[in-house]
């Protein structure tokens, strides 16, 4: 198939409703991802012991869980005959098979790469650092700022690249949560399925789109990893943090 | 404007605690091998360490005080706090590490003239050399006009050829500040060159706080003695005499002491009050041991040369003009009164 072909593919409806929800939705997840991830990374970062390991635990316990284990527990969670459904059912508000759904999915999902990658980058800066910044009159929100942000920012921006990857490629949570309504919840993954059988060419080009946006993250996580943080190679999920003494 | 500490805490395993009282313009040195928990009295003075108990104040100003639940933030304590190995931001040039403790922009060009290191304002700190990132450190240290200073093994990161140097630069500083300031070392010579007190710390306890000459004159056991630079030879009490102790040591010599002691004891000599000769001396010293030269270490002006377990410091004039070489007889003497015993 000639790439032009594939380029005008990308054009159909099927695939710029596709690439609209994607859009919107995996930049709504990312959001919440680094708003909320950074600062409970580096609160976990200065834990230690027994809750430390609790924690982290429980951060990546998303990694390990099938997706379709993921995808039931959201609907038992949010769905409208679920735990908190009946709540949000008496506000008038439905999640479910919404776009809500698909952000939730793709967040559950794709925050475990993040969070882990974060933990690790705020722990392995060398804790006399912060201790000299509050010494020199630094509060814990300057300190943040002003010293953990820039010397970890190379390993955080390798998690949310990581996390962006995970969360375009998300899959069984989303259409068991958030089902396969073009327009509405059918993001770029959840299209090529669909697509498959009613226009390959579709589904070729919206996999090639994928394949080139996979090559481009990985690229700017390796990148990343040499952004003047001293780390030698970036490798978060063979990386054993080193715990400061 | 004079520091008072006291606390106690529970490290992992051992108890530190510490109480002094550094005066205005006083340099306190706390000296101990690694691990002796020398730095954890910074950290509490500094507030980056909440004790099990404890009180830090500065004049009538109450820093931490666990019964009254006081405890000010390190970030309001006017610490000026050196660490060791200088803890300089990686990420920001000179100018901006000394400008994270300034108050003003202002405030930063004064400080970089003072320490030479202007021409360094916008170098990165893995660019600078040892001596220079110890006087950024200092710089950014000063620059939040601090009340008390905290030094941390300021001298160890650099190689013996600028700590000499950077040590009376560093003495002149701390004259010229006349602020309370604790310096934590393991080295004794830097600790008797800086403060005017020091304090021999093992295990989290201070053993023993005095000027260096009393430490030195008076230690009050062998690991002061020790510490403070003393050879030190286990040995056994065998007879007592005239006031004088005799004591084999476990190596096979035996040495007297004007010390009254008994039983097993640790023999402390300071090798400054060891005198060489070629032939063993007809005077008033008591002690001699003869035997081969086993090693000649010249340290500046002076030379440290051991005969048997006996370590002598000598002029490096004399060294020469006995012409010691390892393998040399060599007759070392002592008093009996330089000869000082603690009960082991």
């Amino acid at each position: 198939m000639p790439p032009g072909d594939l380029v005008s593919a990308l054009g159909t409806n099927a695939a710029t409703d596709a690439l609209r929800v994607t859009a919107e939705t995996i930049t709504v997840s990312m959001l919440a991802i680094l708003v909320v991830g950074t600062p409970a990374a580096y609160w976990i970062s200065t834990r230690r012991g027994a809750l430390r390991d609790a924690l982290v635990t429980l951060v990546e316990l998303p990694l390990v869980l099938p997706p379709a284990v993921a995808g039931i527990g959201l609907l038992v969670a949010f769905g409208r005959a679920g735990l908190l459904g009946g709540t949000f059912d008496a506000l008038g508000v439905d999640i479910a098979f919404t776009k809500v759904a698909v952000v939730l999915a793709v967040t559950f999902v794709a925050s475990p790469f993040y969070l882990r990658t974060a933990i690790w980058a705020f722990e392995v800066v060398d804790p006399t650092l912060p201790a000299a910044a509050r010494t020199l009159g630094a509060r814990p929100g300057r300190v943040f700022a002003r010293v953990m942000l820039p010397l970890s920012r190379g390993g955080l921006g390798a998690g949310a690249a990581l996390a962006f990857a995970r969360g375009l490629g998300e899959f069984g949570a989303t259409i068991m949560f958030a089902g396969s309504l073009q327009g509405v919840t059918q993001t770029l993954s959840l299209a090529i399925y669909e697509q498959l059988d009613l226009d390959i060419d579709v589904a070729l080009a919206v996999s090639a789109l994928l394949i080139l946006t996979s090559a481009l993250v990985l690229l700017s996580v390796k990148l990343m990893s040499r952004w003047r943080s001293g780390f030698g190679s970036l490798t978060p999920f063979a990386a054993t943090a080193r715990r400061p003494t | 404007m004079a520091l008072r500490v006291r606390f106690a805490h529970t490290l992992r395993s051992y108890r530190a605690s510490a109480d002094l009282t550094v005066e205005r313009g006083e340099t306190v040195a706390l000296v101990g091998p690694s691990g002796a928990g020398k730095t954890t009295v910074l950290r509490v003075v500094a507030g980056l360490l909440r004790p099990d108990e404890g009180y830090v104040a500065l004049d009538d100003e109450v820093l931490l005080d666990t019964a009254q639940s006081t405890d000010v933030p390190p970030e309001r304590r006017r610490v000026g706090y050196l660490f060791q190995e200088y803890a300089l931001f990686p990420h920001l040039d000179v100018w901006h590490n000394v400008r994270f403790g300034a108050r003003r922009n202002d405030d930063v060009a004064p400080l970089l003239e003072r320490f030479r290191i202007g021409a360094l304002a916008k170098a990165r700190i893995d660019e600078l050399s040892g001596g220079e990132r110890q006087r950024v450190a200092l710089a950014r240290a000063l620059a939040r006009d601090p009340a008390l200073l905290l030094l941390d093994e300021p001298l160890s990161a650099l190689d013996a050829h600028t700590r000499a140097g950077v040590r009376a630069d560093l003495r002149e500083l701390l004259e010229a500040l006349g602020l309370p300031a604790i310096l934590v070392t393991h080295d004794f010579e830097d600790a008797a060159t800086l403060a005017h007190r020091v304090g021999v710390i093992s295990e989290g306890e201070v053993l023993q706080l005095a000027t260096p000459t009393d430490l030195v004159a008076t230690p009050r056991d062998a690991f002061v003695a020790s510490f403070t630079g003393a050879t030190v030879l286990p040995g056994q009490v065998v007879e007592s005499r005239d006031g004088l102790s005799h004591v084999a040591l476990d190596g096979g010599l035996s040495v007297w002491s004007a010390d009254d002691a008994s039983g097993p004891v640790s023999v402390a000599v300071y090798p400054w009050e060891v005198s060489l000769g070629s032939h063993t001396p007809d005077d008033s010293r008591m002690n001699h041991v003869s035997g081969a030269v086993v090693s000649v270490a010249p340290m500046g002006n002076r030379t440290r040369v051991r005969v048997g377990p006996i370590v002598a410091e000598i002029t490096a004039a004399s060294a020469e003009r006995l012409d010691l070489r390892p393998g040399v007889l060599a007759t070392a003497s002592f008093k009996a009164t330089a000869a000082r015993l603690f009960p082991r």
